[in-house]
């Protein structure tokens, strides 16, 4: 099967050279590693804004930028880091490039189409960077209205725009990966016997399909009533205000789980393989995504208990928000039940993988609290909120997308990163996360509202504390990015399987060949059968 | 009560997460991987440990549900004696009335011990009051009245923040709540007021010639005011409306969008010719031609016109 010679072999990255044979491939390898760049640049766009954010808040008074240069800077923070980078992340990048070897095909279903999304999302990057550099756009990622249609000084539809094209990257990814998943599995992958990376990311792909257009209506309304006042929002022309932000959370809570779900596939790869056990509950693991992503279109509302929205909306969208947490549970106990008994290596993916589980579950035993209508008065729209939000997409989605992107770094690549540095890097992520993140927890109980230029003296130790994390974890983010470089050319030759792993795309050469396996792999045993593995390594 | 609630919700989460890590932390050491070759035995999963932690959280997250709404409902419904104030919020501050007449910005003098109502509505766009230590929170909407309502028990001064972003100086949309005892806050009532927030609404509507078809007790061209607020109104197309603060603001704004049995649509609207606090001092008049049976607001008898 794959020798020594496999060195010598034809793969992805070798098959031609030149920029053309890379801006227009078809390969859904190539695609992923153009989005891989893409999104790499955004998360790092995005960290300078934080960057400057968290500075500006190490004083009580509004010193270092103005009010004005404040408010644009949080917006961009979050239009870039959702919309440019969470949103495609793990589907685009480690998606895109191993649902296909996964499910042992040759491709995804519509390569052409693949590429037309990357183009896309790069077409809507423009977009927002072009608000951004003609004078940015101060409205908060939510763009509340009528702040966003009638007062706003900034480049509202310029960054509408944006975020409506990019919108269609991914509603075009989502269709991409349900196709694919239905026609394109290898013979003898059953549906029962997909990795359950490909489970989450075909619900995820359910929820891009079908939630992503009720935003792209969003945007063109927002936009049309900012240029023609058609007054559909703005009260002032007989509007209303909160059906805007019906139609917002409508696409933007399901969103939350476009991030966050892939990641969890992500997890239950890392747990399995760096336990050497199949994962405890697949059944419950697969279904538990489904019912995530369908029980998601359910819970909008619980984002307007306080905006003027009827008591009895505020009771029915609390009641189900509690819905939403009982898969989310079962994840984290069969990962953590997974483990029992297993054989458990500390390679850097898995120590991720720990992370991982460690900060959802806290950002989502926080979202119980702000499920609470009681609670949720106090603390929405505080700190509280923000140290929420990104327990689940920092701790959560970043800490699995890092986790994956070193698991499968040598099958994209063939190298090895260095294993020391990596879990240097991990350990300093993952501190830093905690001390950036967990003293907002504390601001927002004890009363500081979120986008504040300046605040109160009384609440500066906690945001020191922060600060002070966030440069820990920049870091820690700057540091992959070095080492992953450095191992491009240096890093040893990975081999094709270097941790064990059952999955197909373990079978095949690393990096692969352009069209993934040299003969279609007939597919016999469950997910995740070590001792097969094992059996076919003696044989 | 929002605080024993949170305390609850607190204990679970730590049980749960520090659980969690303890369970990871064992088996993450126990069964380290002591040599490559090593093959643990697989367990496919266990359905009975599935239901068993299916049903506890969801059975824990009930409670929440239940304990949370509850709170929610009690926050949702001011008690009738609650004191009124009237609250306008802007780009970037917030102005409160009393119904004795005092005007206040960015500031709200409040007595301890009484529940407080507060009626608010925005000039612009969309703002939130935000005191942190009643635990209150509720959004302020241009174009309708959103409610909240809060009881100070000890005297002292509180953060009013914006909670909503509002636009560039947001982060200056903030003040102060000073909750004093009953008698200071008599001796600060009664200091410089021209008059009560009633008798500000009556002036307002005889400058806007309201009277000339609104007559208090007999029949003019349009209905009558007295008595009105708080009753059920027959409208043209057969429906009946309470008459409570928004319906008043929306006749008073949108005139034709309810038309009282029996009248014509004649009345032009006032929007643009009246400001949001103008209203609601109309607003407060009009609730003082209706004095409630039993708790009389002492701002309705001190305002009550004079019969013409």
């Amino acid at each position: 099967m794959i020798t020594a010679a496999a060195q010598e072999q034809a793969t992805y990255l070798n098959e031609s050279y030149g920029i053309k044979s890379w801006l227009l491939t078809k390969d859904h390898k190539r695609i992923a590693l153009l989005y891989l760049g893409t999104i790499t640049f955004f998360f790092f766009l995005g960290g300078i804004f934080a960057t400057l954010i968290r500075i500006e808040l190490l004083t009580p008074s509004g010193d270092l930028v103005s009010s004005e240069t404040y408010n644009k800077l949080f917006t961009l923070h979050g239009v870039i880091m959702v919309f440019f980078f969470l949103i495609p992340s793990i589907p685009a990048t480690l998606g895109n490039f191993f649902l296909p070897l996964m499910i042992g095909a040759k491709d995804l279903a519509f390569p052409r189409i693949n590429l037309l999304s990357w183009y896309l999302l790069v077409i809507g990057g423009c977009f927002a960077m072009y608000a951004m550099l003609a004078g940015g756009v101060d409205t908060g990622w939510t763009f509340y209205v009528p702040y966003s249609t009638s007062y706003s000084n900034g480049y509202v539809i310029a960054t509408g725009l944006g975020i409506f094209i990019a919108g269609f990257s991914s509603i075009l990814t989502g269709l991409n990966f349900i196709v694919t998943v239905h026609r394109m599995r290898a013979p003898g992958m059953t549906w029962f016997r997909l990795p359950l990376f490909v489970w989450s990311n075909y619900a995820t792909a359910l929820i891009q399909v079908l939630g992503t257009p009720v935003l792209a209506i969003t945007m063109v309304l927002l936009i049309c009533e900012r240029s023609l006042h058609i007054g559909i929002f703005d009260p002032a022309r007989g509007g209303d205000p909160v059906l805007y932000q019906h139609l917002f959370w409508f696409y933007s809570h399901p969103a939350v789980y476009i991030m966050v779900l892939p990641g969890m596939g992500v997890i239950s790869e890392l747990v399995s393989t760096f336990s050497k056990k199949p994962i405890f509950g697949y059944k419950m693991i697969a279904f538990s995504s489904v019912a995530i992503a369908v029980l998601g279109f359910l819970v909008w509302g619980h984002h307007l208990f306080v905006a003027g929205q009827s008591v009895y909306a505020g009771l029915v969208f609390s009641f189900l928000s509690y819905f939403v947490a009982i898969p989310s549970a079962i994840k984290v106990f069969n990962w953590t039940a997974t483990l029992y008994k297993g054989s458990i290596s500390y390679a850097t993916p898995m120590l991720y993988a720990f992370g991982f589980i460690g900060l959802f579950t806290m950002g989502g035993l926080t979202g119980l609290f702000v499920a609470s209508l009681g609670i949720d008065v106090h603390v929405t729209d505080t700190y509280f909120v923000i140290a929420h939000f990104h327990y689940i997409m920092v701790g959560g989605t970043l800490m699995a997308y890092l986790g994956g992107l070193h698991y499968w770094w040598p099958k994209m690549t063939g190298r090895m990163y260095p294993e020391g540095f990596a879990k240097l890097s991990a350990l300093t992520v993952f501190l830093g996360f905690n001390l950036t993140f967990f003293p907002q927890f504390i601001l927002g109980y004890l009363g500081m509202p979120r986008r504040y230029h300046s605040y109160p003296d009384e609440f500066q130790v906690l945001h020191v504390m922060s600060t002070m994390g966030a440069s820990v974890l920049a870091v820690g983010y700057a540091m992959p990015l070095v080492y992953f470089i450095w191992s491009l050319r240096y890093g040893a030759i990975a081999g094709p399987n270097p941790w064990g792993a059952t999955g197909l795309e373990w079978k095949t050469a690393s990096p692969p060949p352009t069209h993934n396996f040299d003969e279609t792999p007939i597919v016999t045993t469950e997910a995740y059968d070590y001792a097969a593995l094992e059996a076919a390594k003696v044989g | 009560m929002v605080d024993h609630l949170l305390y609850f919700l607190l204990a679970v989460a730590a049980f749960f997460s520090i659980g969690i890590f303890l369970c990871i932390f064992y088996f993450a050491v126990r069964y380290r991987r002591r040599s490559e070759s090593e093959m643990p035995t697989p367990i496919e999963g266990s359905m009975s440990l599935e239901i068993l932690w299916s049903v506890v959280p969801f059975g824990l997250t009930m409670i929440m549900f239940v304990w949370g709404a509850n709170v929610f409902f009690t926050m949702s419904r001011p008690p009738d004696d609650a004191q009124q104030i009237y609250v306008v919020a802007k780009q970037w501050m917030w102005k409160l009335q009393h119904t004795e007449g005092q005007r206040e910005i960015n500031e709200l003098h409040i007595p301890v011990g009484q529940a407080v109502k507060l009626t608010m509505t925005s000039e612009d766009v969309i703002h939130s009051f935000f005191v942190p230590a009643f635990r209150t929170k509720s959004d302020v909407l241009p174009g309708r009245y959103t409610t909240t309502w809060f009881t100070p028990t000890k005297p002292g001064k509180y953060h009013l923040f914006c909670a909503e972003f509002c636009g560039t100086n947001h982060s200056a949309m903030i003040g102060w709540i000073y909750a004093m005892e009953p008698q200071d806050y008599q001796a600060w009532l009664s200091g410089g007021v021209t008059g009560t927030l009633a008798s500000s609404g009556e002036k307002l509507f005889q400058d806007l010639a309201c009277a000339n078809c609104h007559h208090l007790d007999d029949q003019g061209r349009c209905p009558i005011l007295r008595n009105v607020f708080g009753s059920q109104v027959r409208l043209s197309d057969g429906t009946t409306i309470k008459a409570d603060e928004a319906y008043i603001r929306e006749s008073i704004l949108n005139p034709s969008a309810k038309i009282v049995a029996g009248y014509q649509n004649i009345m032009p609207t006032f929007e643009g010719l009246v400001t949001e606090e103008g209203v609601l001092q109309l607003v407060e008049y009009i609730k003082s031609l209706s004095p409630k049976p039993g708790v009389l607001p002492p701002a309705a008898t001190a305002a009550k016109p004079s019969k013409r």
